[in-house]
């Protein structure tokens, strides 16, 4: 079974455990400046939204690399970046229209989400359940389930 | 470990920035944060300084757990003698500036002398600078973030700044970040304004990595997460209400000081409360809390997000009021509520908006207002002198007096004294209710004894966050004394003292302490920053930090007289409620906290106190 990273904005409170996860994962420090998942604040309205890669089935990045530096991982379906075929040419980063792909300049290479080899950091850190791991073919089951209940659950 | 190791010192006078070490040797006695902060300026300064002056320092500090995966570890403390009132001042705010400063690679910034024109600070990783804030002077807290990431195009920049408040100094001017988060008390923003400093400006990219177990680290911290989780008041209520999920609950008990004290139970409440906050108004159909909002790395999430309605008298033709914007936290809805009888929810959440944006403490703000309003009734005051009618439960008195405030505008000049000095002027310095010059927070000293004693004892005058004995007295955390009697009190308040400026120094927030224990916190200092922080380690720091603060304000003049409470207090008893006839038992317990202490009988710490926690 594939999974997805699921992002519920609605419960997210913008504390920055995820952003804190994913640089330790990758880099050993906590740091939200090297995370590749972000947390958008809407202060205007009060929204905090996580984002990060989809893995998109085209994906848009992998198909741009000149050198085939993005693979597939099969076992999770992440588009994974190979760093020692990176150039850094940044042609990615162009292609993607999410934003999710993002030059290091530390490194010369690009990063992006790779659910850390099929356990992502950022789910199991978030306190309150916005960012889930789920089965790839029901991230609505949640939503629809909700919306049944609202819908077609009333007590006779 | 897990402190950055280095600190900057800038010379606002000279206009230098220099890198140095941190004192390691200091760092394992007093933490960090609150404990290293004050241990550094108690070094630096003469304590008889004028907070005001040239002379005084300001220190913004991280604690080792800020900027790291801890729960709460996101917070600073803003450290410097205090104009309000003349003691030491420490005030801790979370948000996410304290974990970009420590990201970017520093335990702390030291600011001394006065800078000629206004500057801000800007810190991007290694590079540290002072520049021009001709442009922003004059401008507010709001638009001064907003203009610094526009004029770096850095986004996520993280502002620390003072709005009009500190620049006028306001003696109760806070220090802002994030928009909406404060180091609210005592005026640290008024010596920031003293100094012709705007703002620091800090993004920083290197992140936190200096950790002594990493390994552990995460697992002890991903275990103690689990126990604010299941904990009923970090787990539920705090991040379902907020903080403002007291009001009825102090209400009920008697405990909730109305019209500046008079009473002890206020007929609003209800319409004040987290309840009210989260019921459909009549006018739109709309709750005025929208979400919660978490400080980094905090899994309680108590912060409150609100909007105002927009109907309301108070932002009529102001659409820039209208947005999501830091909401009512308990202490500010009491101050602005309760504490002057106003019960009109969208007034007290407009007051609320106005020190936000400006940097005003709510608490000291509203319980000036309060003093102004008992002076008012009294006929002490008159409509003219202040500008507008301004009786107990007036809601448009509340706001307009916010703003004359926040703008040094009118008799804003003079609420911006605070209620003691403002009462002392107007002949009437019994009705000023606070101690050693600071406000009261919203907690009867009657109702609740311990924090009486609590509030005669804090180092920087009266507070809640240096021994919340609400948490045993009202709560039962972690075990549940009764509120009326001064028995076994002295030992309760400075167990909550001690243990208070031990979270404090690590570098997270106290509320954490419904849910954890300094034998929960230790684990996280000890993978953190080495395994010399045992719990007697921690709690002998917790002690020391609490005897240095007192020995300082000792040398800045302070003693035994002031560890007191107003007349009102001591010899007016509760008209109502469960602790109705009862005064203050400060006379009780005072003596006794003294002995247990180590202190003598003039509140001075004896030589032996001083050899047992190396001061």
């Amino acid at each position: 079974m594939q999974k997805s990273l699921h992002i519920n904005p609605e419960k997210c409170t913008g504390c920055l455990q995820c952003e804190m996860a994913c640089s330790y994962e990758n880099y050993g420090v906590y740091a939200p400046a090297k995370s590749r998942i972000k947390v958008f604040d809407f202060h205007h309205t009060g929204r905090k939204v996580p984002y990060t890669c989809t893995q998109c089935d085209e994906a848009w990045c992998l198909h741009a690399c000149p050198v085939e530096a993005i693979t597939v991982d099969k076992a999770t379906g992440a588009k994974v970046v190979n760093e020692t075929t990176c150039v850094g040419c940044k042609v990615c980063t162009i292609s993607c229209p999410f934003g999710t792909v993002n030059y290091v300049q530390e490194t010369g290479k690009v990063q992006k989400c790779d659910l850390c080899g099929g356990d992502p950091a950022c789910a199991t850190a978030c306190p309150t359940g916005a960012i889930t791991y789920i089965d790839a073919n029901w991230t609505g089951l949640n939503k629809m389930q909700a919306w049944a209940d609202k819908l077609g659950n009333q007590a006779a | 470990m897990s402190w950055a190791g280095k600190i900057l010192r800038v010379n606002l006078t000279a206009g230098t920035v220099a890198v140095e070490p941190l004192n390691m040797t200091w760092a394992k006695q007093y933490l960090g944060s609150r404990g290293l902060a004050t241990k550094y300026l108690v070094e630096e300064i003469d304590a008889k300084v004028d907070p005001l002056s040239v002379d005084n320092k300001i220190i913004w500090a991280t604690g080792p757990l800020t900027g790291t995966m801890a729960s709460t570890g996101g917070r600073y403390t803003v450290v410097t003698k205090g104009p309000l009132t003349g003691a030491i001042a420490c005030s801790n705010s979370g948000g996410y500036w304290g974990a970009e400063l420590k990201m970017a690679g520093w335990d702390m910034v030291i600011f001394e002398g006065k800078s000629a024109k206004p500057v801000y600070l800007y810190i991007n990783d290694d590079v540290a600078e002072l520049r021009d804030a001709s442009a922003l002077w004059g401008q507010s807290v709001w638009a001064t973030e907003e203009a610094l990431k526009k004029q770096h195009q850095d986004p996520l920049l993280r502002i620390s700044s003072i709005g009009l408040a500190g620049e006028n100094q306001v003696l109760y001017a806070a220090v802002v970040n994030d928009l909406h988060r404060a180091a609210g008390r005592s005026g640290v923003g008024a010596v920031m304004g003293s100094k012709n400093l705007k703002a620091i400006a800090v993004r920083g990219t290197k992140g936190v990595g200096n950790i002594a177990n990493p390994k552990e680290f995460m697992k002890v911290t991903f275990e103690k997460k689990k126990i604010l989780a299941e904990n009923a008041v970090t787990g539920q209520g705090l991040p379902t209400y907020g903080t403002q999920v007291l009001m009825n609950v102090i209400n009920e008990i008697g405990a909730l000081p109305t019209r500046n004290h008079r009473d002890s139970q206020f007929e609003g409440a209800k319409d004040i409360s987290a309840e009210a906050m989260a019921t459909p108004r009549e006018s739109d159909g709309k709750k005025q809390l929208v979400t919660n909002q978490a400080c980094f790395g905090c899994t309680i999430a108590c912060g409150r997000i609100s909007k105002i309605d927009q109907t309301h008298f108070s932002v009529v033709n102001k659409p820039q009021y209208w947005g999501a914007t830091g909401g009512l936290e308990y202490e500010a809805a009491w101050a602005l509520g309760a504490a002057n009888g106003v019960n009109d929810l969208e007034a007290l959440q407009y007051a609320n908006t106005i020190c936000n944006e400006q940097g005003m403490d709510p608490i000291s703000f509203g319980a000036t207002v309060g003093a102004v309003m008992e002076l008012y009734e009294m006929g002490v005051l008159t409509q003219e002198q202040i500008g507008i009618a301004s009786p107990f439960g007036s809601a448009q008195a509340l706001c307009e007096l916010a703003d004359l405030t926040a703008q040094g505008k009118g008799f804003g000049k003079e609420i911006a004294l605070g209620s003691k000095r403002l009462c002392a002027k107007y002949g009437h310095p019994e009705l000023s209710m606070s101690v050693k010059g600071q406000e009261f927070p919203a907690y009867d000293g009657r109702g609740i004894q311990g924090m009486g004693l609590t509030y005669a004892t804090s180092n920087r005058g009266a507070c809640h966050l240096r021994s919340y004995t609400v948490s045993s007295e009202v709560l039962g955390i972690p075990v549940k004394t009764d509120p009326l009697v001064a028995e076994g009190k002295p030992e309760l308040v400075m167990a909550f003292q001690d243990a208070t400026a031990a979270f404090d120094s690590a570098g997270i927030c106290i509320f954490t302490s419904f849910a954890w224990g300094l034998a929960d916190v230790q684990p996280q200092v000890a993978a953190a920053c080495g395994e010399e922080f045992t719990l007697e380690n921690l709690a002998l720091i917790g002690e020391r930090v609490w005897n240095m603060e007192r020995d300082f304000n000792n040398r800045a003049g302070f003693t035994a007289a002031d560890d007191t409470l107003p007349p009102r207090l001591l010899n007016e008893a509760v008209k109502t409620g469960p602790a109705k006839g009862l005064v203050s038992k400060l006379p009780e317990m005072l003596p006794k906290y003294y002995e247990i202490r180590g202190w003598d009988a003039g509140g001075q710490l004896k030589p032996e106190t001083r050899a047992k926690l190396g001061l």
